[in-house]
């Protein structure tokens, strides 16, 4: 088996990716509102991915 | 006329489906004759799977103890038997790694809990398209 190295960007962005394409799939009921979804929630976790990012960054000095 | 309520539908309309979609991830839908859609969750839970084993994540065994080694072990292990079978074979073909410490190797682990719950995703999706909640 293979071994990747990822960093914690790279992962949660796959992550972040993953659960967006499941989400959209399941949530809506027609295609354009399944993509749309899809998209929505993978910005959504890109923007939590920076702003817990940063506020951790400030919060530890 | 009175809409037919859940309860009402038979099991065997639902039951082999979700049970198909839990063993394999995706196959559900195929058996509702929805591919495409099948194969977007199969991918998305094989790849996550797949990525989890990859970073060296470690599958859970249950283990009591105080309320939280419960919660995490007995939880992370009904999450990774949800891959179906992705787990099965990864304990089978002796895949299934030791937990070890590093960045990597723990979201390798909470990758290959997450493929489960994600199956999970699909497995409802499939409930609700036998059962007729949902096109």
């Amino acid at each position: 088996m293979p071994k990747v190295n990822l960093s914690h960007f790279e992962a949660t962005l796959l992550f972040a990716l993953l659960t967006s394409v499941v989400l959209g799939v399941v949530t809506k009921r027609t295609d354009r509102e399944r993509i749309r979804y899809a998209v929505y929630c993978f910005a959504w976790f890109v923007a939590a991915v920076f702003g817990l990012s940063w506020l951790m960054y400030l919060g530890h000095g | 006329m009175a809409e037919k309520t859940i309860s009402e539908v038979p099991l065997g309309k639902w039951v082999p489906a979700v049970a198909l979609a839990w063993i394999i991830p995706g196959a559900g839908h195929l058996l509702l004759k929805h591919p495409a859609r099948g194969g977007l969750v199969a991918a998305s839970v094989a790849s996550m799977f797949l990525l989890g084993l990859m970073m060296r994540g470690a599958l859970f065994s249950p283990q009591t103890g105080d309320l939280l080694t419960t919660v995490i072990y007995c939880g992370g292990f009904l999450c990774n038997g949800l891959s179906g079978i992705l787990y099965f074979l990864t304990v089978w073909l002796g895949y299934s790694q030791p937990d070890m410490a590093g960045h990597v190797h723990d979201y390798g682990t909470k990758f290959l809990v997450g493929a489960g719950l994600l199956n999970v995703l699909g497995m409802v999706d499939v409930y609700e398209i036998a059962t007729g909640q949902k096109d």
